[in-house]
């Protein structure tokens, strides 16, 4: 026995029917308080169904005027406002920094400082991936990988804290040496942590590697063609990922990355999942690069000993000599001096080249900072790859590109 | 540094207006304005400096000719080699104008709009250029010298909640200096408001906490 459900809509439908179902377009906010925008980018999306036809993403909430400030204080001052750039990756702000002031002011620094730096650099890239790796997890729906890599930046920031006194924010470098030297036994607890990364690394890399459901999540997700990517100015393993090989710490050596062996990953097609295997390499190079950096570790000073204009005198020689007194009376209150010029330096981030752009009148005070921040660059191609995406997808494309909004906004 | 080297010299045969620009590192030119656009196309398309890394300008101050010059910095992906070329804007220091190269590099977009969004510099040309750090209709262009560090009071970007709340971005609490409160300038009650509060201390506790 056949019923005839009426339907209270079914007489307006059957009037319509003949019409042609034109899809409104609808616009969705995501951020600037979302869990994957990972900080505060806030995207303006025009969506039609679930494909994006236009993205706009809203940066700036983090904006602290950091170009600015740098105009108002001593070159000293500034270091700890680069921590907070790339605040995942403090150390390797502080590097770019310091070398950037060092190449206007002619410096050269001795070999150990050199070399720690580079261990520093190295050690926070590591960090800066786990925490990229466990988030780019988490936003695909992994939450185990999380849970791996924070335990082991965890064990990453206690040697940081040992060595700089501060876990996050370590305002290390000083222009013309670090703060302090490596505390005793230091090194043999970074190769310690070495020795336990390794397979905790390859378990880590293991859960999502093969797995299908990522593979299914980021294979052939967010596409960025080599040309696209070089036309946007994306660096840093993004690039990598889309197959064009470049890494300063190769191409341009700094801070003496020219004596070490380590390999540059790239993708082959440019896709999420090739971004996050390159990050995934990366971390293993890093690594072998740490235990380079400790196996021919200079000795020798830690900073540039004849910098007398820049960098102050150890404290027992200020509390005991008039000289250095004076000396670090005049480097605390007028900043170090610096000669006129101008310089553009561009250090190889865990995010992508991190450029400073310094111009000098003379002085403790620069006349002109740019910060050229790698993730600003890296999600100004966001307009453009989000176009014709599932709504979903925008999620692992975030999550891939890796960016850190401290540092896109200054 | 040599493929820089040679670029720049093979550029100033081809633009003999192009001079050599002082600097600490990489080879710089100063191009004028109305050349900038074949400039850097001739170094892009025959020299292979294919990545653009950074457009940004310098603000003279007041009264200096010119006043605001454009900075490009240009990096050679197959021989490694980078350049810097620096371009004066045209127009009064209220709009002053270079031309966008948009069209060459898209990654230029966003690093035009910031130099806008800071200086106050049109790209003439460029396809959407709207503030990019601060909000639509700020009033101020916040990295030229005369702006304060402090900052300026302004209405909240939201004019409706501005209105109703009668709240504004107020400039901070500086007294002058670069976080140094001048002796005498400023009452640290006033810069320091839980300084005012003295019915509780480390030895009477805070009431009602």
């Amino acid at each position: 026995m056949a019923t005839d459900f009426a339907f209270p809509d079914s007489a307006a439908k059957a009037a319509g029917a003949e019409q042609e179902f034109a899809p409104e377009k609808m616009s969705l906010s995501m951020g600037p308080s979302h869990p994957s925008t990972h900080g505060v980018l806030r995207l303006q999306m025009e969506l039609d169904g679930e494909v994006l036809t236009k993205c706009d993403p809203v940066v700036g909430y983090l904006h602290r005027g950091d170009e600015k400030i740098a105009e108002n204080m001593t070159y000293n001052q500034f270091v700890p406002y680069t921590d907070r750039l790339d605040y995942l990756a403090p150390l390797a702000n502080n590097m770019a920094y310091a070398i950037a002031v060092e190449r206007l002011a002619k410096l050269e620094v001795p070999a150990r400082c050199q070399a720690i730096r580079v261990l520093t650099a190295e050690m926070a890239r590591v960090s800066a991936h786990l925490m990229g790796l466990g988030a780019f997890g988490l936003d695909v729906g992994a939450w185990s990988v999380l849970v791996h890599s924070l335990n082991q930046r965890e064990h990453l920031y206690k040697l940081f804290e040992e060595l700089t006194g501060a876990r996050f924010t370590t305002s290390y470098t000083r222009i013309g040496g670090v703060s302090r030297d490596i505390p005793d036994g230091w090194l043999g607890r970074v190769i310690a942590f070495c020795d336990q990364f390794e397979p905790a690394l390859e378990e880590t890399l293991s859960l999502l590697t093969r797995n299908k459901i990522f593979q299914d999540r980021t294979v052939g997700v967010g596409v960025i063609t080599k040309a696209d990517a070089l036309a946007y100015g994306l660096t840093g393993p993004n690039l990598r990922g889309s197959g064009v090989s470049l890494d300063l710490r190769k191409d341009k050596p700094y801070s003496g990355y020219e004596q070490y062996e380590f390999d540059v990953p790239v993708g082959s097609k440019g896709d999420s999942y090739d971004r996050y295997l390159c990050r995934g390499e990366e971390m293993r190079q890093s690594v072998r690069i740490i235990r380079q950096v400790v196996a021919k570790f200079p000795g020798g000073d830690w900073y540039a000993k004849d910098a007398r204009k820049i960098f102050a005198p150890p404290k027992d020689k200020i509390l005991t000599s008039m000289e250095e007194l004076i000396q670090n009376f005049m480097i605390v209150t007028e900043g170090p001096q610096i000669p006129a010029g101008e310089v553009y330096f561009e250090a190889e981030n865990p995010k992508g080249i991190l450029g400073f752009y310094i111009v000098s009148k003379g002085g403790g005070v620069p006349w002109r900072m740019k910060i050229r921040s790698p993730s600003f660059c890296n999600l100004s191609i966001l307009p453009k790859i989000c176009v014709g995406t599932m709504m979903s997808d925008v999620v692992t494309l975030l999550g891939s590109l890796d960016f850190v909004m401290g540092e896109c906004d200054r | 540094m040599s493929a820089s080297a040679d670029a720049i010299t093979a550029l100033k045969a081809k633009f003999p207006q192009v001079a050599d620009r002082a600097s600490c590192d990489c080879p710089a030119v100063d191009v004028p304005t109305a050349e900038i656009l074949a400039v850097l196309k001739t170094l892009r398309d025959e020299h292979a400096f294919d990545l653009l890394s950074d457009v940004t300008a310098i603000d003279w101050a007041e009264g200096a000719s010119p006043r605001f010059v454009a900075v490009y910095h240009l990096y050679s992906t197959t021989s490694h080699a980078a350049v810097r070329v620096a371009t004066p804007c045209t127009g009064d220091d209220a709009a002053p104008t270079v031309p966008s190269v948009v069209t060459l590099w898209p990654g230029a977009n966003w690093h035009e709009r910031e130099a806008y969004d800071m200086f106050g510099i049109k790209f003439e040309g460029h396809p959407d250029l709207r503030r990019i750090l601060m909000w639509d209709g700020y009033p101020y262009h916040p990295l030229r010298k005369e702006f304060p560090l402090a900052g300026i009071e302004t209405v909240l970007p939201d004019a409706e909640i501005s209105e109703e709340t009668k709240a504004k971005v107020i400039a901070a609490p500086m007294a002058g200096g670069p976080f140094v409160a001048s002796v005498g300038e400023m009452n640290l009650t006033e810069a320091e408001p839980r300084a005012k509060d003295e019915s509780w201390n480390e030895r009477s506790p805070k009431p009602g906490a």
